[in-house]
């Protein structure tokens, strides 16, 4: 029975030992490795880290593993875990400047300083199946740069700030960031909060709503000013030391796109910009994010808010899939208290409706 | 006593500070949604997260803890979280709503009426009784600021010009304290009376919509209605077939698929109390009774 | 420097101890109830202390009043809540006070109509719970009226009260405290003297 009335304990222990079971597959297939994973399903370990919000890639394996690929529930299961750990205390901001590059790329110059460097991509793959990778052929080394790539990369928006043509980055720097996981999110939401929001938020829900505004629901005029993926720094500054220290690298994508804007009541022509980051390597997730970043901005552009993706509320609140995918799944549970409400009302209402249809002819009887 | 690795009830210390500063916000505005920040719990979103942070902040190693999802303590939900504190924080469990310190329920309100000193917790989906009305937060919070409830009114108006009564029937919308329009949770509109004036403490959290709200004891809860058309709680005109009560909510289970319909309590804990004392349903015996009988 | 006084001994079970008596008290306003408190620096009061200990960290802004604002509750309050201590009453979220003559009531947060939690806890020293003077009470909570016998109640607190009371929702919740008791007033709580 789907609800037992009784033993209701006993069900779940059997579902998990079910669940163990179908987790393992085959046994005489050998057993996959959280090392295997986190090596060679690099964009699953980069996904489930940015939508799970906690930079670790042998925890992010360790998920994907447990969740048997299922990376939404991978996602869940690593925010579940960051959710109980002590903060010690807040990084300084990365610098993305100082990135030790492996690709950047820019679509609105054709050679710029420190030049294109195309490194690792699918973009210019042919989607044919591979039945190499179905055996364990030798991968061939790849060719190196002769020269170590050119640390002096600024990024495109800079140069255009330079001229004075793109809008500046609104909002206080120097002040203290809010914390989405610290305080609820409330409306209006400042930019930062917004960005954090869409950081974590599902890479489908961000692509889509970055898609929109392309097709004409929001209007939208963006060129990929640069996308850049590769390490950075970490960097705490702890109170009793009075300096810098770095603790790590972490790896990110960065894009910054760059959009028309015909200007509007309140503001004159110029470029405006849209930002996206991500944990590891994850194009799709920066640029989709860049471009719902620019959306959002509408309000502050004095642009009419029209559209979906322009619209904070419907975003912010929609784009987190360990929130979304909890209550369309709680739909499972059990709602038949409510429903004996509701078919008691339906049952009364029909009975009504009935007696008033039959009570004018009844009259028209007499 | 509780899960190594873990600190007592799950939830660290900051968290419960959070939570609990909050809790103290909301019985000092009673109905009102206080935002906190919520967090992920180790079960999903919409499966009772908001419930578990609330009971999770005000559980102690003294507590009696009952857990029931529509009525039943039974109910794999309701045997999850249930394990879940008996795991975490070491706390006896009952079944029994008379020796419970703290109730976690989903759905329903127990038909024992409930004493000063127990607390009950609501598992809330949607915390905000106008969300069906008006999708906006910015919208919805400025119409609690000014106590500015008239879509709710029309709404209800507009189903008594449609259908000659009010068409809600869980999940029925209360006024708090005179003040604050309120979503009950979705608990039968049957269990509404329950709330007004309670002697016991109620707590209400909203895990995804990271909010909590409260009704002191002995504060006015009343459904919204309209002086020609008063409130009407619903429930199934029937007798339960196992212990025979006629005041209880009941579920509808179809026995067969010949439009056979048996009508038992929701409540187990009640309607086993009430077989306990010798009361018969017409229908006493049935298999779902259990295997006690 | 002296040593500081130490502060819970099992901070997860004391915490929930103090936690679950200050929710009893607000939920029941009038009802006097006691707190399990470890030692305080003086002049904080006992449960002052431990309702500090309890609620507040570095997430929360704390002011004192000039009574309270020694060095060593300062330190103490730092060294085991790690909570921020501000000049300026407008930018608390709890207010510990001990002057019964002026404490700046009318300059704590209430709070928006938007978000009328965003408000200042005020916890209060009194000189005696129980006895002195009786306030008359009636609210959620209170099941009918009820009478809370006060001592040492700061001046013009009752005035006060009524206004914070006219603001509703909005408004400043009060703990008052004296030794390990303590007392709450929520702002939904209607307070007249008599």
């Amino acid at each position: 029975m789907y609800v037992a009335v009784k033993g209701g304990e006993r069900a779940i222990a059997a579902s998990h030992a079910v669940l163990a079971e179908a987790r393992r597959g085959d046994p005489s297939v050998p057993v996959l490795g959280v090392d295997q994973i986190e090596q060679q399903l690099g964009h699953a370990v980069d996904r489930v880290m940015a939508e799970g919000a906690l930079y670790d890639r042998t925890l992010a394996a360790l998920a994907i593993k447990q969740a048997q690929g299922d990376l939404q529930e991978a996602a869940f299961l690593l925010r579940a875990y960051r959710t109980t750990l002590p903060r010690f205390c807040a990084s300084l901001p990365i610098d993305t400047a100082r990135m030790t590059i492996a690709r950047r790329i820019s679509a609105t110059y054709k050679d710029l300083p420190g030049g294109q460097i195309l490194g690792p991509t699918y973009d210019y793959t042919h989607r044919l199946l591979d039945p190499g990778l179905l055996d364990d052929a030798p991968v061939p080394p790849a060719p190196r740069a002769a020269e170590p790539a050119d640390p002096a990369m600024p990024r495109v928006a800079a140069l255009l700030d330079q001229e004075g043509l793109i809008r500046p980055e609104s909002g206080d720097r120097d002040a203290e960031p809010p914390d989405l996981t610290r305080d609820p999110l409330t409306f209006p939401a400042a930019r930062a909060l917004r960005l954090q929001n869409l950081a974590r938020g599902d890479e489908g829900f961000v692509l889509a709503m970055g898609y929109s505004t392309q097709r004409g629901y929001g209007g939208a005029h963006p060129f990929a000013g640069e996308v850049r993926y590769g390490t950075v720094a970490v960097e705490i500054a702890p109170e009793e030391l009075g300096f810098a220290i770095e603790i790590g690298d972490i790896a990110v994508t960065e894009c910054q796109m760059v959009n028309q804007f015909a200007g509007s009541r309140t503001e004159k022509p110029q470029f405006t910009r849209g930002y996206g980051l991500a944990f590891g390597h994850s194009e799709r997730k920066a640029m989709g994010m860049a471009l719902v970043d620019r959306a959002l901005m509408s309000r502050e552009l004095g642009q009419d808010v029209t559209a979906p993706a322009q619209d904070e509320e419907f975003v912010l609140s929609h784009s987190d899939n360990v929130e979304a995918s909890g209550f369309v799944q709680h739909l499972k549970l059990p709602h038949y208290v409510d429903f004996q409400s509701e078919l008691e009302l339906i049952r009364r209402l029909r009975a009504e409706a009935e007696e008033r249809v039959a009570e004018p002819n009844r009259e028209a009887a007499e | 006593m509780s899960l190594p690795g873990y600190n007592f009830a799950y939830l660290d210390e900051q968290t419960k500070r959070m939570i609990r500063r909050a809790l103290l916000k909301a019985v000092a505005i009673p109905g009102y949604q206080v935002p906190f920040a919520s967090r992920e719990m180790p079960l999903a979103y919409g499966w009772g997260t908001g419930g578990m942070q609330v009971t999770a902040a005000v559980i102690g190693p003294d507590d009696v803890l009952k857990v029931i999802d529509q009525g039943a303590d039974d109910t794999t939900n309701a045997v999850s979280i249930r394990r879940f504190f008996a795991l975490t924080a070491g706390v006896r469990t009952t079944e029994r709503t008379v020796e419970a310190t703290i109730i976690q329920t989903r759905h329903r309100i127990p038909e024992t009426p409930l004493t000063a000193g127990q607390i009950l917790v609501y598992q809330v989906p949607q915390p905000e009784p106008l969300r069906k009305l008006e999708p906006r937060e910015t919208e919805t919070r400025r119409m609690h600021a000014l106590a500015e409830y008239g879509l709710m009114h029309v709404k209800l108006y507009e189903d008594i010009a449609r259908h000659g009564r009010i068409t809600l029937s869980y999940d029925y919308p209360v006024l708090v304290n005179g003040r604050h329009v309120m979503a009950p949770s979705p608990i039968p509109s049957f269990d509404n009376p329950k709330m007004h004036r309670s002697p016991a403490l109620q707590l209400f959290g909203a895990g995804r919509e990271k909010r909590i709200y409260a009704v002191p004891p002995y504060t006015s809860v009343e459904s919204l209605a309209f002086e020609d058309h008063p409130f009407h709680p619903w429930k199934a005109n029937a007798p339960c077939g196992l212990c025979g009560a006629t005041d209880s909510y009941l579920d509808e289970v179809v026995v067969d698929d010949r439009g056979g319909r048996l009508f038992v309590c929701s409540d187990t804990d009640h309607c086993t109390t009430r077989r306990a004392a010798g009361h018969r349903g017409a229908a006493a015996g049935h298999a779902l009774a259990g295997a006690g009988e | 420097m002296t040593a500081l006084a130490p502060g819970f001994v099992d901070p997860p079970l004391a915490a929930q101890a103090v936690f679950r008596r200050l929710l009893d008290a607000m939920a029941r306003p009038g009802m006097v109830v006691s707190l399990e408190a470890p030692p305080a620096p003086p002049p904080l009061a006992l449960a002052a202390g431990a309702i500090a200990l309890t609620l507040c960290d570095a997430d929360t802004a704390v002011w004192l009043d000039p009574a309270l604002r020694t060095a060593e509750v300062v330190a103490w309050l730092r060294f085991h809540t790690g909570c921020r201590i501000v000049g300026a009453a407008e930018d608390a979220a709890f207010a510990f006070a001990a002057d019964t003559v002026a404490l700046p009531f009318d300059r704590l947060p209430i709070g928006s109509d938007e978000f009328p939690d965003r408000s200042a806890t005020a916890v209060v020293q009194v000189a005696r719970l129980g006895a002195g003077a009786p306030l008359c009470l009636a609210g959620p909570g209170i099941e009918t009226t009820t009478r809370l016998h006060v001592q040492g109640l700061p001046a013009g607190f009752v005035a006060w009260r009524a206004r914070n009371h006219v603001a509703y929702p909005r408004g400043v919740d009060v703990v008052l405290v004296a030794g390990t008791q303590i007392a709450g007033l929520p702002r939904s709580t209607a307070v007249t003297e008599g």
